[in-house]
């Protein structure tokens, strides 16, 4: 129902961001979507990726601060106005987002969106029932 | 010229007279209104009859802070708080600061021994002295302040802080004398180069600059900025405060207040007595003061004395610049910070503790202090928001203990390097 994301501690320095990548690149690990917080002092990445939990192994072995957090995948109308729609529905019903991304999928023609909110099953629940396509790991 | 001849040139025979009959006095005092030393000086079987010249002095038990820090707050005064006009205080190894008290004679006589240091500076009835240094439980403010007022001068308490308004106020009230840190003066000189001010269109002859250590390519660059004469001062405020020793115009070397405090030189690991010329910790007996006398304190400053005539004509012996720590303390901005203060703050963020690094640097002059953390997994969160309320709680905390901003910085986890022995928890970039 939930999608597991990977989110990675970053320290603000030269070259962690490739350090990353290249332990992913090393490893065969599919980066299937990603976004990317940064403050002056330090970095969060957010990775979604085929193996969440293998990955997370092999990242934390790389001594990287790393954790997993559950977030929704939504499959949104490639339109204007697609995105408002489901923000709307979320704010009717009292959600705050915390943070969202989009990326493309591979498996629909339509756009993807991640959202990550405190009430992760209220808010599965209410977009089910304005009749967004939720994508489950596996479609991602 | 000199503020007080009669002590500041007296002979060194008669000077040991009056040093030894004030050492015989306050053993008497402090055996008598301080159970710490009659405590200390029973284990020793050391009674006060047994001091009866200043030689004798190696005889008394040593004072370190811990003591002091034991004896919180008031547990090592000799004198009633009722006698207590003035409570100042410096940060401690832990949370809790060292506290001091001064009787109405210890403010007078702090006074006088920053009057002597002013004096030397060209001080006057006719001078104007800016006092840039804290005023607040730091001594440095209302040192100086005291000595100023003292010789008449006119004392502008203007603190520190506030550049751009400390070199209007210099310009426009005619300074011709200023009191801070050393680095506090490069930033005020740089200031003042941006401002397009020309300092020789100042009134200002000369600087006190003490409360943390500095060298002498520093002196050079103020001295050649400012167009000025720098002078260096000592103090802490176990002893009295800034002015314990301060330099001459021949500056070699600051002219202890031997009247008042007796240094010694001692070896920091196994506390053996040291001759004049030899590196070692500098260790003070306060001779004359009331609200907390204290025999043989271990002040951690590594220096070395000498009692070479000095050509000024004061025959007190003189310390050279400060050499070092004996303990690992840090003066940052003037303010004594411990890595074990910062380790008490980071110890109750679970799991951060053990991998810190304290990083201190000299940025246009002026000191930084940053903190790396290893960051570890029970504290990362995937929001920016919690990330950084959490490092502003922190860097808060690291605040009230330490009253200076540190730059907290999270590092990845095993960054730090690891030592085998006893862990290196500091980097001090500036020297």
């Amino acid at each position: 129902m939930f999608i597991k994301q990977i989110s990675v501690f970053l320290e603000n320095k030269k070259g962690m961001l490739y350090n990353l990548t290249k332990i992913l690149a090393d490893n065969q690990i599919d980066i299937k979507a990603l976004s990317m917080a940064d403050t002056s002092k330090f970095g969060i990445i957010r990775l979604i990726v085929s193996d969440p939990e293998g990955t997370l192994r092999i990242i934390k072995s790389a001594n990287f601060t790393a954790s997993v957090t559950e977030v929704l995948g939504v499959e949104l109308e490639d339109r204007p106005g697609g995105l408002a729609e489901v923000l709307g529905a979320l704010k009717d019903s009292d959600i705050a987002v915390e943070y969202l991304y989009s990326f493309v999928g591979t498996s629909c023609k339509n756009a993807m969106i991640i959202v990550r909110v405190e009430e992760l099953e209220k808010a599965h629940d209410v977009l089910q029932q304005h009749g967004f396509p939720i994508v489950t790991e596996d479609r991602v | 010229m000199m503020w007080n001849e009669t002590y500041e040139a007296m002979e060194r025979d008669k000077l040991r007279e009056l040093q030894s009959r004030r050492l015989n006095n306050l053993v008497y005092k402090v055996y008598q209104n301080v159970p710490f030393y009659r405590e200390k000086m029973q284990k020793l079987g050391v009674c006060p009859e047994d001091i009866r010249s200043i030689d004798d002095i190696t005889l008394l038990p040593f004072t370190t802070k811990d003591d002091l820090r034991d004896s919180y707050p008031y547990g090592m005064f000799a004198a009633p708080l009722e006698e207590i006009i003035r409570i100042h205080a410096s940060s401690g190894t832990t949370g809790k600061p060292t506290v001091v008290g001064y009787t109405q004679k210890d403010i007078t006589s702090w006074a006088e021994c920053d009057a002597r240091a002013l004096v030397i500076a060209g001080g006057s009835r006719s001078s104007i002295v800016q006092v840039a240094y804290g005023y607040g439980l730091f001594t440095g403010g209302l040192g100086m302040h005291y000595g100023a007022e003292k010789i008449g001068a006119s004392v502008i308490p203007i603190s520190g802080g506030n550049t751009q308004r400390q070199i209007m106020v210099m310009k426009d009230f005619g300074s011709t004398i200023v009191c801070c840190t050393p680095s506090y003066a490069i930033y005020m000189a740089e200031t003042m180069r941006e401002m397009g001010i020309n300092p020789a269109d100042l009134k200002l002859k000369a600087g006190i600059f003490g409360a943390e250590p500095w060298t002498e390519e520093m002196r050079i660059q103020i001295e050649d900025m400012l167009q000025i004469k720098a002078l260096d001062i000592y103090g802490l405020s176990e002893i009295t405060g800034p002015g314990v020793s301060c330099e001459c115009m021949v500056q070699q070397g600051m002219h202890v207040q031997e009247d008042m405090f007796y240094p010694e030189i001692v070896n920091p690991d196994t506390l053996e007595p040291l001759g004049y010329g030899e590196k070692g910790e500098i260790v003070f007996t306060t001779l004359t003061k009331e609200g907390i006398p204290l025999l043989r304190y271990r002040t951690r400053d590594i220096t070395s004395l000498t009692d070479e005539r000095c050509p000024c004509g004061r025959t007190s012996v003189r310390m050279s610049r400060l050499l070092g720590r004996s303990d690992d303390m840090l003066i940052i901005r003037g303010v004594n910070v411990f890595p074990s203060q910062i380790e008490g703050v980071l110890a109750k963020y679970q799991e951060i503790a053990p991998y810190y690094m304290i990083i201190v640097s000299r940025e246009s002059n002026t000191d930084v202090l940053e903190i790396q953390v290893e960051f570890s997994e029970n504290l990362f969160s995937d929001e920016v928001r919690i990330m950084e309320e959490l490092e502003q709680k922190i860097a808060a905390e690291l605040y009230s203990v330490l009253n200076i901003n540190a730059k907290l910085t999270f590092v990845q986890p095993k960054s730090l390097p690891r030592s085998e022995g006893k862990a290196q928890h500091v980097i001090d970039k500036r020297h």
